[in-house]
């Protein structure tokens, strides 16, 4: 940080400090709104969702290998694979945003070319386990669903569409040598690798198991009121395979990668909760922005409200996974659910600083066309999800 | 000699880069570290996935944090 800019950042502060109405009405409660906000998520997400998914994360991290995945994207991988791998490989290589765009350019330059770059790019950070988790947890599964679905379709559409768009210079990259990480030799099958992730994700389902309707019955209450059992049996069995097929150097780089990823998020996110909970509050709250703003602007299902949700997440930086707090404040404070969609489909894939990053890559013209693509896309998506979901 | 650390400024890089300055110094080899940020320096190498170390030209290392050991036996001649 150079020093110019810390000290144009102390004097706003100061500023703020010194001209804020702290005691005004509105902003004791929109005060009160971030930490009950804060504390809502402490109590109902942090324990049963993201520390499992994080864990989950760690693992695929350090287990996964990711030299197997990335021969797919060589200049002599076929493209159907090419394209399916992209479309999907970011809930497993793109758990950090920071290998998102070196890899981008790397497949763009020296391998499978502009589409599934485009595709890779696109839906890296869109379909992570913990973004997916934790939308489905804060504002419901069918969101959560949506999401990862718009997130894959989406990658293979933009790639192919870009591919057509731009297939004469495809031929223009340059070629050579390619290095992919070390494929590790597999001290485990494929089998026992799978089922180790298998019963990660089944504790986080049952963990995070969600109190049915108190008139309901048949399955699901009797699930929920043995959620506790079921989750103790399987962490006892994660338990024997951890012991019979890792090695102790294993487990410990698992856990510090957990851990890397938990430093990296978690004060992010609440700072994230903070602002969102300040500026929305929670669903039926008010704080500092009046709901009818929200309502005008994003409320409904038309096209304009779809259309700003998708443009404006386009251009908004969202740390990882904070685009779900602002999302569910918005939501409380009026906002529809198909603009809502458009919003976490065009937000956390663009923002003005990474655009900047793949424009120095692949040139403003093709990065103008691959952000409206997706702002177009986003906002149809929103009007189809939001004429159902209502 | 001349080692290029390739990644875009994550942690996992940076701890890559402090690996590879320990590492230099402890063998005592004259060299030259370098830190390459740019995403399209970094693709030119062909490399998919940082960190990845650089040294005279060859890339060593993909996607890891290499250990101690390993580097110190990038260094000799």
């Amino acid at each position: 940080m150079k020093e110019r800019t810390k000290l144009l950042l102390i004097a706003g502060v100061f500023l703020a400090a010194y001209y804020i109405p702290w005691d005004h009405a509105l902003i004791r409660q929109s005060g009160l709104e971030a930490f009950m906000m804060l504390r809502e998520y402490a109590r109902e997400h942090v324990l049963t969702c993201l520390i499992p998914a994080f864990f989950i994360a760690g693992a695929i991290a350090v287990f996964v290998s990711q030299g197997a995945i990335l021969k797919y994207f060589g200049s002599q991988a076929s493209k159907i694979l090419s394209y399916s791998v992209a479309s999907v490989s970011g809930s497993i290589l793109a758990v950090c945003s920071c290998t998102v765009l070196p890899l981008f350019a790397g497949i763009y330059t020296r391998g499978a070319g502009i589409g599934p770059a485009t595709a890779f790019l696109y839906s890296g950070p869109a379909i992570n386990i913990l973004a997916i988790t934790l939308t489905a947890k804060v504002l419901g599964w069918q969101m959560g669903l949506a999401r990862a679905i718009g997130a894959v379709v989406f990658a293979v559409i933009t790639g192919l569409l870009m591919a057509l768009i731009f297939r004469k210079d495809d031929a223009a990259r340059t070629t050579g040598q390619i290095y992919v990480p070390d494929a590790d030799d597999g001290k485990r099958t494929l089998l026992q690798d799978g089922m180790y992730l298998l019963i990660m994700v089944l504790i986080l389902i049952f963990a995070a198991f969600a109190r049915p309707a108190s008139d309901a019955t048949g399955l699901w209450p009797m699930i929920f009121a043995y959620k506790w059992y079921i989750t103790v049996v399987l962490l006892s069995i994660l338990a024997l395979m951890l012991k019979a097929w890792f090695t102790r150097d294993e487990c410990v780089n698992w856990i510090d990668s957990t851990w890397g990823f938990m430093k990296q998020i978690f004060p992010l996110l609440i700072g994230g909760v903070l602002v969102a909970g300040f500026m929305l509050g929670r669903p039926g709250h008010q704080a500092l922005i009046p709901e009818h703003y929200v309502q005008s602007l994003l409320g409904g299902n038309s096209l304009w409200a779809n259309l700003f949700a998708s443009v404006a997440g386009a251009l908004m930086y969202f740390a990882t996974l904070t685009e779900i707090p602002i999302l569910q404040g918005l939501i409380g404070s009026g906002m529809g659910k198909g603009p809502a969609l458009a919003l976490l489909l065009a937000g956390p894939a663009l923002s003005l600083p990474n655009m900047l990053v793949i424009g120095s890559v692949m040139g403003v013209r093709k990065t103008a066309t691959f952000c409206s693509i997706i702002v177009i896309m986003s906002t149809i998506a929103g009007l189809i999800y939001g004429s159902f979901a209502g | 000699m001349e080692i290029k650390v390739l990644g875009p400024g994550c942690a996992r890089c940076q701890q890559t880069e402090k690996i590879v300055r320990e590492a230099v110094a402890e063998t005592g080899v004259e060299a030259q570290i370098e830190k390459i940020t740019d995403t399209m320096k970094i693709a030119g190498y062909g490399v998919f996935g940082t960190p990845a170390v650089v040294v005279d030209g060859e890339v060593k290392s993909v996607g890891k944090i290499p250990d101690k050991e390993e580097i110190k036996a990038w260094l000799e001649p």
